[in-house]
């Protein structure tokens, strides 16, 4: 049994809770030399490729089985993905899911953007002041732990049917986690770096902009990148609920009338979009950010 | 090249190691280890001392070569031999107690058998008092005495130690070197100890195995003499000491770059 | 859960500002915090609101309990072998961060408009982040302990139980609170969705009838609750937290 160890960063907690179980994602394990294998490890930009034959393995034998079962007639409303397919062909073509889309994906960006504006000034105004953060961090916890969801249909009884609804029901479910993990970046900088910083005479706005921020660059894309995810939650719920537009409604009218691969169509569509979206981002905050974080102590020896 | 060694309790015969990537870590390494030495693997980064005790130990296979402990070949981890761990490697949820009775208590020993002959190691290592506080209470030094406790509960011929004293302060480093002496002294253990500091593979060995790198061989094996015929507090004094440190030290140097 | 001083006057400060702006700049929308803590006394009289919290209670509990019963010894397996990673990884990296909410209506065909479905849904919500973390944990637990364990003898199932279990504990424990926090998420949207029951058909019924503070109310419950269930875990996360950097 093979064991690799992951870097020490062991970055949990309430405040910033999905960072660390994206760092444990994201990062392939590093063994000792004995154990090493070549290509990815010395490739890093190609980190998707890893394992290529086992990603196309794994797809392989889930849509096996989907088809298998799906044949079986088990239950009407589990079509296998054959007829999945097809729809989901002919909902491409003919221009139902551009339309869906068009209506889903404005208020997401909208929504998104204003979120990480506004959440990574909230986030780093608590970072770098304290009655600030004495003031709104409970706020936060209590916005990300707490089933925003709730809310969303109170956001469409007041703000109506329209764009502003699914754009506050994305600001909503999106917020909290940028400005909770551009908090916790700020404050998880390492104050060796600060010390150093200060004894070479810095004033605290070089302090901010040369040693915080880019030290915290790290968990504000890790923040940038949950949030959407959080959007895109936000944006199906509000969606389903009540918008008879956008990406959730196919797949709340499908529903209602049946067109269970019609449905299953869509609902793939929205999910691969969203993997697809964060995968891209992902790869994007690795170019900006390498794999350098905040600088968190003694490395792990290398040892022969 | 050293000659065979007829009480040789360790027998490191052409041992070669190839990682996967291809570099090669040792290569035709062969040495003996005598019973009741203390015998150090000196060498710097890379040399593949630490692989090559990992070998012995049983927890790497080699590419060729082979192993033999008390003239049988051996390949897997063995009650014959006990390993004390640079990082420790105590188990941060248990105390110190069950740690050093770890090993026994692996072997399926009763609790109250395995208890009391913890507490004697413990006390023998000097941590009475400590058994029941945890690896995070105590200091890197104590937590290696703890280390070193379990290696000896389980009784077994050969202790291997790799680069013990290495993650602990200066002061609290020679003075575990000078409580090892002692302790050897009363236990009467086979030592095969990694170390990367010079002046402690001096003060500590019976011979001393110089290693090259790139790819590990032994280089040259010195002498000191000093554990068995000097007291502790004195090795440091014999005007031989440096000389001897000096000479290793212009051997390494030359494979430094 | 202790309450720090800070937190204290935080907790004071917004209820002063709720309580103020909600006088004067409110509307029937956001009523101040003195009418929502009337409605939220009169709500725990009501027997429909312990009908509902027993009824969300129950599918959560159920669908948590799944969650952790399937995702803990699915994270081990994923953490211990390497085909079984490979095979997995592409699968749960997708289901950790994807939108499941979509999912919810496929749920509803084939599980039908109650219980079962939401207790789906909560399984569906945690159960990946619990694997996630699991996995992290076994890895985490450093070679060196595990090489001890072979050095003395263990057998694979000793070195299991005694060193690679204990050793993933603190994560195992932190993917179960965020498998909690998102299972109380699933909970609140698959009874939204299916609108039938619990706390989700409450909220629709307040919302349709347009009582506001009870529907206020009813929020600050829930978040409440929310975050002590949290808590509640966080507590027993911590009992375990002071090995966890030492491994």
């Amino acid at each position: 049994m093979s064991l690799g160890v992951l870097p020490a960063s062991r970055g949990i907690s309430e405040e910033a809770p999905f960072a660390a179980e994206q760092e444990a994602a994201a990062i392939t394990p590093v063994g000792s030399p004995e154990t090493r294998k070549t290509f990815a490890s010395n490739n890093p930009s190609l980190w998707f490729m890893k394992d290529l034959g086992w990603k196309l393995l794994c797809f392989a034998i889930v849509f096996a089985c989907w088809e298998v079962v799906g044949r079986a007639h088990w239950n009407l409303a589990f079509p296998p993905i054959s007829s999945v397919a097809v729809a989901l062909a002919k909902m491409a073509i003919n221009g139902e899911l551009a339309h869906a889309y068009a209506s889903t994906l404005p208020p997401l960006a909208l929504g998104v953007s204003l979120a990480s504006i506004v959440g990574t000034f909230a986030g780093v105004v608590m970072g770098l002041f304290r009655p600030a953060e004495i003031i709104f961090y409970p706020f936060f916890v209590l916005l990300q732990t707490a089933p925003m969801a709730a809310l969303v249909p109170l956001i469409t009884v007041v703000l109506g049917v329209g764009i502003a609804a699914k754009m506050l029901a994305v600001v909503a479910l999106s917020m909290p986690i940028v400005a909770l993990n551009c908090y916790k970046g700020i404050r998880d900088t390492n104050p060796s770096l600060i010390d150093m910083c200060r004894s070479l005479t810095g004033s605290r706005m070089q302090e901010i902009t040369k040693i915080i921020l880019p030290s915290a660059s790290g968990m504000m894309f890790a923040g940038l990148r949950l949030s959407v995810s959080g959007g895109f939650v936000g944006v199906v719920l509000a969606e389903l609920l009540i918008t008879p537009t956008g990406i959730g409604d196919l797949i709340s009218y499908n529903s209602s009338v049946a067109h269970y691969p019609e449905m299953y169509a869509a609902i793939i569509s929205i999910i691969a979009f969203a993997t697809i979206t964060l995968t891209v981002l992902q790869m994007i905050e690795r170019q900006f950010t390498g794999v350098r974080g905040p600088y968190r102590g003694r490395q792990r020896k290398e040892r022969i | 090249m050293m000659s065979v060694d007829a009480s040789a309790i360790v027998k490191v015969s052409e041992v070669s190691l190839r990682y996967p990537n291809g570099t090669e870590a040792l290569n035709g390494v062969s040495l003996d280890v005598p019973k009741g030495e203390l015998v150090t693997l000196l060498g710097p980064s890379g040399c593949g001392k630490t692989s090559l005790l990992k070998i012995i130990a049983g927890l790497l296979q080699p590419s060729s070569g082979e192993i033999r402990i008390n003239d049988r070949i051996s390949r897997a981890p063995g009650p014959d031999r006990a390993l004390v761990f640079q990082d420790f490697a105590l188990m941060p949820w248990a105390t110190v107690l069950r740690n050093v009775a770890f090993g026994l208590e692996l072997r399926g020993l009763s609790r109250a058998s395995r208890q009391a002959e913890a507490k004697r190691y413990i006390a023998e290592v000097g941590l009475a008092g400590s058994e029941y506080k945890y690896p995070h209470e105590l200091s890197g030094g104590m937590r290696q005495r703890a280390g070193l406790a379990r290696a000896l509960a389980v009784n077994a011929e050969v202790l291997m130690m790799d680069e013990p004293f290495s993650a602990v302060d200066e002061q609290m480093r020679r003075k575990l070197q000078e409580d090892l002496l002692d302790l050897l002294r009363r236990e009467r253990k086979t030592v095969i100890f990694v170390t990367h500091s010079i002046e402690e593979a001096v003060y500590l060995s019976d011979r001393i195995v110089l290693l090259s790198r790139n790819p590990g061989r032994v280089m040259r094996v010195v002498k000191p003499g000093f554990r068995r015929d000097t007291n502790e507090s004195d090795i440091r004094r014999d005007p031989r000491y440096q000389d001897i440190i000096d000479d290793i030290w212009t051997s390494l140097k030359g494979y430094l770059n | 859960m202790k309450v720090s001083f800070k937190t204290a006057i935080s907790l004071a400060i917004w209820a002063a500002t709720w309580e103020i702006a909600g006088r004067y700049f409110g509307n029937d929308f956001f009523p101040p915090l003195s009418a929502i803590i009337r409605a939220d006394v009169d709500l725990l009289s009501l027997p429909t609101f312990w009908a509902a919290l027993g009824n969300t209670a129950h599918s959560f509990g159920i669908g948590i309990a799944l969650a952790v019963i399937v995702g803990v010894p699915l994270g081990v397996l994923i953490g211990c072998s390497e085909v079984a990673d490979k095979l997995s990884n592409t699968w749960i990296n997708i289901f950790i961060s994807a939108p499941l909410t979509a999912v919810v209506p496929a749920l509803i065909p084939l599980l039908g408009i109650g219980e079962a479905t939401v207790i789906a849904t909560v399984f569906l919500f945690s159960v990946w982040i619990i694997v996630l973390d699991t996995q992290a944990g076994i890895r985490r637990v450093g070679a060196s302990l595990v090489d001890m364990s072979k050095v003395f003898g263990a057998t694979r199932r000793q070195r299991f139980f005694l060193i690679l279990l204990p050793g993933a504990l603190p994560e195992i424990l932190t993917g179960i609170r965020l498998g909690v926090v998102r299972g109380i998420k699933g909970v609140i949207i698959g009874q939204i969705i299916v609108s039938l029951l619990g706390f989700g058909a409450m909220f629709q019924d307040f919302l349709q009838g347009f009582s506001m503070t009870r529907f206020w109310g009813l929020i600050a419950i829930v978040f409440l609750l929310s975050f002590v269930l949290v808590e509640l875990v966080a507590v027993i996360e911590r009992r375990v937290e002071f090995y966890a950097p030492s491994r």
